[in-house]
């Protein structure tokens, strides 16, 4: 595979180390003279002096012939940019773009440029992942899908505890996946019992978080995303 | 017309004082509370006096447009100083809020030609500057 990567900080800089090591050809581009001088010695001819939102810049790295466009620099407006002009101009068919400010999440969605990855919402989750008081813990949104995958511990006053997964009647656009018990997680049969303090993984349609919460853990509150 | 106009440098500001002496209602939007002063500069009147409209707020944050009333304007002019800003809030203009005509400064005549193309009203001075020059080195004609 053949990727380009823009901007040269420590997160451009550690996925073409990752990427180089797992054999693909990587294009890095930096701006900075300065920074493109400091890493020039270990990536050599993987590197390249320049502004990734010039065309000539992206054309001289070869993006015609790329598989992967990666923007990651500080900048929304020029990770928007490498992004918009790789994916239509270039007709590039995979794009990641890294999204610095959160709140111009919405404009990288409104300009079509999926996926866009901010280290702010992905800690966000951990952090809800880490915090059990939450009870509901998405795990994945797949937007256009619609559909999301999330997590729930059983408390002890859970209707469903005791109760075989066949007898339990859920809502309607909503499965139980897996079952997490003592460290390991199964696929449930149709006679697997639900035990207090289990964790469930479940798909579902979105916004049937609250209906499901009641079933696992009534006094639990939705993490709202 | 209600013009909008983001970033206030030289561009902006004489565009916004020539939108306003030209009787339009004219709002300006600019990060630098301090570009206030190129509006009020060579006038007799303050720019609020002269009933312009000033804003201060980044661009690429919807609020920022919403209070600079993006909402109702009839034209969007994007002059700040960054190519790519003026490229992702005039699609931002045109795409969210339906902005009518959308003006856009692009200093790289290479990426003013393919927005152009995709349908952005460009405006690249760069480009001009470079065809004034070459007419200028084209000998006279005798």
């Amino acid at each position: 595979m053949y990727a380009i990567i823009a901007g040269a900080g420590k997160v451009g800089r550690n996925l073409s180390r990752e990427l180089i090591s797992k054999g693909h050809e990587v294009t890095l581009i930096e701006s900075s003279r300065a920074c493109y001088l400091a890493i020039e010695e270990e990536f050599e001819h993987a590197v390249q002096y320049g502004d990734a939102t010039e065309l000539w810049v992206l054309e001289r790295a070869g993006i015609q012939r790329a598989d992967l466009v990666i923007a990651v620099t500080g900048d929304d407006e020029d990770n928007i940019l490498v992004c918009q002009v790789a994916k239509e101009k270039y007709l590039c068919d995979r794009i990641i773009a890294r999204v610095n400010n959160p709140r111009n999440h919405d404009t990288f969605k409104l300009l079509g440029i999926q996926p866009a990855v901010s280290a702010t919402d992905l800690i966000l989750r951990l952090i809800e992942h880490e915090v059990p008081r939450y009870g509901l813990v998405h795990l994945l949104a797949l937007e256009e899908e619609r559909l999301e995958i999330i997590e729930l511990e059983v408390t002890d006053d859970a209707p469903t505890v005791g109760e075989k997964v066949t007898d339990i009647a859920l809502p309607e656009g909503s499965l139980i996946i897996s079952v997490l018990r003592g460290g390991s997680g199964f696929v449930p049969k149709h006679d697997t019992v639900i035990e207090a303090g289990d964790e469930v993984l479940l798909v579902l349609d979105p916004g049937l978080e609250d209906a499901i919460t009641a079933y696992f853990a009534p006094n639990g509150h939705a993490a709202t995303v | 017309m209600f013009v909008l106009i983001v970033g206030a440098g030289r561009v902006g500001s004489a565009l916004a004082k020539a939108a306003l002496a030209a009787g339009h209602e004219v709002s300006v939007l600019d990060a630098d509370p301090l570009s206030h002063e190129r509006l009020d500069a060579g006038q007799s009147k303050s720019w609020e006096e002269a009933h312009g409209q000033f804003t201060v707020g980044t661009a690429l944050e919807t609020e920022a447009l919403v209070q600079a009333g993006i909402e109702r304007a009839d034209v969007f002019i994007a002059s700040t100083a960054g190519d790519n800003t003026n490229l992702v809030i005039a699609q931002i203009a045109q795409r969210r809020f339906g902005v009518e005509q959308v003006i856009v400064r692009v200093m790289d005549p290479a990426r003013a030609d393919w927005y152009g193309e995709q349908g952005l009203k460009t405006i690249s001075p760069t480009k001009h500057a470079i065809e004034m020059f070459e007419r200028a080195l084209q000998p006279k004609a005798a």
